[in-house]
């Protein structure tokens, strides 16, 4: 122990200490999402199916934001995971096993070894060659799933799913009410074990991978098997993802495997603030509801304008509206 | 002559034929990302400006051939340009998601704007009549218009290869890919090279675009739909290399038409199958710079 | 046990037609305080290198304690005890200083690989992070972000993720590099006030912080070994003075 004098003393080292051991503990605006989405149950009514929607996909953002935010590894074909769980659920469901939930766990154990296989080769490069070989893994798997039409159903996509009600009980209906509470449940379990993840030695230890990946191998960190241990987590959770949508809406395409499905995950990713578990929460009910009004005045434009608005982001807004928002933050703060 | 003879020489004619398409449209993209590390996922989408306005030239104005593949060219290096000065400029060195992220948007904007001016429907390129038909050549006969892509395709990478090995500009850039830093210590303007190299490059692309029409059809998706094509074939090749774009290019242009021909129920499954193998192999692609 | 601390046997590493390292037989006794001296280019980044597995020797041995290793990871040679710092500060600069060094306990104990529980529940390696921290003078600045402080500062985190690791064998690279000469002198400091135990090998240009702290000097000059010897004779070798110490009058 030091003396009381010198800047390390007792009392100090305890709050310091304490500071930074609690980081981990929930905070009151953690609960906001799901304060909110309850009251949308009831606000909302006529937009459940679109709600369901909405919380799958937060899942899927959610998986990537481990990835870029947290481990580094910017992937182009994360679509790739959210499709082989939808294949997964989508072909069970269409073979007669329509039991929902164990659907769930078969589809993310796919996407998993997916995740774990392809991580396994694509991992041990990065940067461009990165991009390029995830982009490859995601065009091999949507060729797979075009060619192999006996199974998937090929370009048509996967057709006469059929899903049982959950627990026996809760009927997937044509207003999504069911759907809306299941996705929103899965969506929360998903969401404890990304939080739980990120705030984990692990977790830290990604975000040390992220910024200095040097120094992680100088401090003795076996740094590609973590990358393979995120990523293969991140494959499930997306897997996941994927599943829901297809037993949600009860349709496949080839669209859930394409370089196109990635991308705006990214873009709904980044729009919300990459690297702080919450830019999800945001970035894809934006997305999505912007998506939904833009698309009944006019489809086409959508994109267009998507794409327009992104390279604004890019140049004039970065980090999101979490980013955004944090450095207007720091400024009223320091006034 | 035997059937099996007959069926290797048209794979390797059309293989050929493609693959100058796909080396033409790549060979800018490689150098920008050798030159600059910048990954500029929105390349494809000068190459869809190049087909639309060869096309649309030719069909809505009745231009002639040759006019409206310049008149393309012209219309994207200047595109291209401004562009590179307005946007790709802000983020050289800069982070790599912001660079995925500006281009990804850049693709989108392009697919909307195709879709809005030009219509869902993909559009097709309508050869001049000296272009139609067939040619004989040594007993057989081959399509005339694929003939002189070939041709184009083999006097452009002579002309390019020249030019990069014999001019002033060229010994700067094959200088700046190798060592940017030295490069600038030498005295070299790197970033007046580069927004060159960019147009150029560009230039390049649109003429793949114009000239490949047939075998990459124009419409909106193209920049989406072609983007793996044109990744594998500079990942493949190595980054910042001109003459390893080409080699993939033949080998992505041969197996394709090949896998297409022989075994069509695979589809491109194939193709993706050989890269990963390579690459598995050879992280750097064939031609590489290593570490 | 008489085993050196760490020891290169043959160690050659080539590039081409360069050679970064030739024939380097170097010994590193327990306890040493031992400089690696040599003008710019001479290969002494490139030895840290090759010993610390960043580069994979064209021929040689490499022994820790006695042990081959020269296959290893990286990672498996911090994990014997074989540690090293950077010659530009590699931290990770957008983390708290606590968190880098934290991070480096972490590894060292093996609890990086816990993704169950939350990091603040393995609070005795905060306690140690922390505790490491007071004697560099690093404490009150526990809880700012890298980035923040100044460099001289940064140098001190270097120093302290190394010995957060435990270290046998410290590797020091230029660890007063790009420091004011103000902030130099809590640097010699630290490094004269390393534990006992520690076989230190440190790579430096200031002959000031060579001469007061090392008890051996090998001199390092086209990636090879010139001479070895303690500092008097060092001083004194006429080859060294011509290679060396005589350029840097000039």
């Amino acid at each position: 122990m030091t003396d009381s004098v010198s800047p390390g003393s007792p009392v100090d080292r305890k709050a310091v200490i304490d500071a930074f051991a609690r980081r981990h503990r929930f905070k009151w605006y953690e609960a906001l999402p799901w304060v909110l989405a309850a009251g949308c149950y009831f606000i909302f009514d006529g937009y459940h199916a679109l709600g369901a929607q909405i919380f799958a996909t937060i899942l899927f953002a959610l998986s990537l934001d481990l990835l870029i935010g947290f481990a580094g590894i910017v992937t182009l074909g994360h679509a790739a995971f959210f499709g082989v769980g939808a294949y997964a659920a989508g072909i069970m469901a269409a073979n007669g096993w329509q039991e929902p939930l164990s659907q769930l766990v078969v589809a993310a154990a796919a996407a998993s070894v997916v995740g774990f296989a392809s991580g396994m080769i694509v991992l041990r490069t990065a940067g461009l060659t990165l991009l390029m070989q995830t982009l490859v893994v995601a065009a091999l798997l949507q060729e797979l799933a075009n060619k192999w039409s006996s199974v998937t159903g090929g370009s048509d996509g996967l057709l006469g799913m059929k899903i049982d009600p959950i627990f026996g009980v809760f009927r997937f209906d044509l207003f999504g009410h069911t759907a809306y509470v299941y996705c929103l449940l899965v969506l929360f379990i998903g969401w404890l074990i990304a939080r739980n993840i990120v705030y984990s030695p692990f977790g830290r230890s990604l975000t040390g991978i992220r910024e200095n990946t040097n120094r992680m191998h100088a401090i003795g960190a076996p740094v590609d098997q973590r990358k393979i241990v995120i990523y293969t987590i991140s494959a499930a959770l997306a897997g996941l993802s994927g599943a829901l949508i297809a037993q949600t809406t009860a349709l496949v395409g080839l669209n859930t495997l394409a370089l196109s499905k990635s991308g705006e995950l990214i873009i709904m990713l980044v729009i919300g603030g990459v690297g702080q578990l919450y830019g999800a929460f945001i970035g894809v009910p934006l997305y999505m509801i912007a998506q939904d009004r833009f698309s009944q005045i006019d489809p086409i434009f959508w994109y267009f304008w998507i794409g327009l608005f992104m390279i604004f982001v890019v140049v004039f807004a970065r980090g999101g509206v979490l980013g955004v928002c944090g450095r207007f933050l720091d400024r009223w703060r320091s006034r | 002559m035997s059937e099996t003879l007959s069926i290797t020489i048209s794979i390797l004619f059309h293989g050929l034929a493609m693959a100058m398409v796909l080396y033409l449209i790549s060979v800018g993209l490689s150098v920008t990302m050798g030159l600059m590390g910048f990954v500029n996922l929105a390349h494809g989408a000068f190459a869809m400006a190049g087909g639309y306005a060869l096309v649309l030239l030719m069909k809505q104005q009745n231009w002639p051939f040759g006019l409206a593949l310049i008149a393309a060219i012209v219309i994207c290096v200047v595109l291209s340009l401004i562009l590179e000065r307005l946007l790709y400029r802000r983020l050289y060195g800069g982070d790599e998601l912001d660079q995925v992220l500006m281009t990804m948007g850049l693709i989108f904007a392009s697919v909307g704007a195709a879709t809005w001016l030009f219509g869902p429907v993909s559009q097709s390129l309508e050869p001049p009549a000296v272009l139609r038909g067939q040619i004989n050549f040594m007993g057989r006969d081959f399509p005339t218009y694929r003939s002189f892509l070939i041709l184009c395709g083999a006097l452009l990478v002579t002309a390019l290869w020249l030019g990069l090995e014999r001019t002033r500009f060229g010994a700067q850039i094959r200088a700046s890919v190798d060592n940017l830093r030295m490069a600038q210590t030498l005295g070299i303007n790197t970033s007046r090279l580069f927004t060159i190299a960019f147009g150029l490059g560009s230039g390049l692309a649109a003429l793949g675009g114009g000239l490949g029409a047939d075998f990459l059809n124009v419409g909106p998706n193209y920049a989406l739909e072609y983007l793996v094509y044109f990744l594998i074939v500079v990942a493949v090749g190595g980054l910042g290399s001109i003459r390893g774009p080409f080699v993939a290019a033949l080998i992505v242009g041969v197996s394709d038409t090949a896998f297409k021909y022989l075994a069509p129920q695979y589809g491109a499954f194939f193709i993706y199958a050989i890269t990963m193998a390579i690459l598995l192999w050879r992280p750097r692609g064939l031609f590489g710079q290593s570490a | 046990m008489t085993a050196l601390a760490l020891e290169t046997k043959s160690l050659c590493k080539t590039f081409g037609a360069l050679a970064v390292a030739s024939d380097i037989n170097f010994k590193l006794e327990r306890g040493a305080r031992h400089a690696l001296i040599g003008p710019n280019g001479a290969g002494k980044t490139s030895f840290v290198n090759l010993v610390t597995g960043v580069l994979a020797p064209t021929s040689g041995q490499i022994l820790l304690g006695g042990e081959d290793i020269t296959s290893l990871t990286r990672a498996q040679r911090v994990k014997r005890g074989l540690v090293r710092t950077f010659q530009i500060s590699a931290l990770f600069k957008k983390l708290t200083v606590l968190e880098n060094v934290t991070l480096a306990i972490a590894e060292r104990e093996g609890v990086a690989n816990d993704l169950l529980r939350p990091a603040g529940h393995h609070r005795a390696l905060i306690e140690e992070a922390y505790d490491l921290l007071v004697p560099l003078g690093l404490a009150t600045e526990a809880l700012r972000p890298v980035t923040e402080l100044a460099y001289g500062r940064q140098r001190m985190i270097e120093i302290a993720m190394a010995l957060a690791l435990k270290p046998k064998v410290l590797l020091l690279d230029e660890p007063a590099a790009g420091v004011p000469p103000i902030e130099t002198g809590a640097i010699i400091d630290t490094i004269e006030k390393l534990p006992a135990d520690i076989a230190v090998l440190f790579i430096e240009h200031d002959m000031e912080l060579v001469f007061r702290v090392a008890q051996r000097i090998t001199v390092l000059v086209q990636g090879a070994v010139l001479v070895e010897g303690p500092p008097a004779q060092i001083a004194d070798d006429p080859k060294v003075r011509e290679v060396y110490l005589g350029e840097s009058k000039h």
